[in-house]
């Protein structure tokens, strides 16, 4: 189990491409720089999707994980 | 890839409306440009009075598209209109109608709902490419 400090969850179980990127874009964008953004995603596309996101952006990713079809990913506002 | 991503819209049913949709949010997400053309049935489809209604799908849908789509609607996927709406609101999307096919259609800007920004020609339209990919859906 991680202590990070989560600044904030985006729950976007059940939503599909692109809506978990652009839920955490929008939620990133509020967020001042280092702070850990959480996400939770049950679209199997989402794990290339945040490894792009994040290379694409600088966001990078702290953790990442899956569990029973749910995909855990904590990012750090560049 | 380019700072700048172009879509010209000419297909208004919904299931290209939305493949266009998603293309302009995943841009957005990335902190790109999106620049969007509307011209004939997908600037028809962007009326106030019309937005909100079926557009259908293409013919190569057929009966199972049909269902497939409809199972994605119910499971909560957001429309075409919604998801440009959340990649307006996330980045720096433009959507401008076709000045021509204003005139074909023979719309006035009032008759458009108010997510289109503006009318304009294919001129302006190409000058704001900035090098940026054009795709025609």
């Amino acid at each position: 189990m991680s202590t990070l400090d989560i600044a904030r969850t985006v729950d976007a179980k059940g939503l599909s491409c692109p809506m978990p990127i652009v839920k955490t874009a929008q939620a990133a964008k509020e967020m001042p720089s280092g702070a850990l953004l959480e996400v939770l995603s049950t679209d199997a596309g989402s794990v290339k999707d945040f490894a792009a996101w994040s290379k694409s952006t600088g966001n990078e990713i702290v953790e990442q994980s899956a569990d029973g079809g749910v995909y855990r990913f904590v990012l750090r506002k560049k | 890839m380019a700072d700048t991503i172009n879509l010209v819209l000419f297909s208004g049913t919904d299931d290209k409306l939305q493949a266009a949709a998603i293309l302009t949010a995943g841009a957005a997400a990335l902190g790109k440009r999106v620049n969007i053309f509307l011209q004939y049935w997908a600037l028809d489809a962007f009326r106030k009075d019309r937005i909100d209604l079926d557009h259908g799908l293409a013919p190569e849908a057929g009966a199972e598209g049909r269902m497939a789509v409809d199972q994605l609607r119910a499971a909560g996927q957001a429309s075409w209109k919604e998801t440009l709406a959340q990649a307006k609101e996330l980045g720096e999307v433009d959507i401008q109608a076709c000045s021509l096919s204003m005139d074909v259609l023979r719309l006035e800007e009032s008759d458009l709902d108010p997510i289109v920004d503006g009318v304009e020609g294919v001129t302006a339209f190409y000058l704001n490419t900035n090098e940026g990919d054009i795709i025609f859906i």
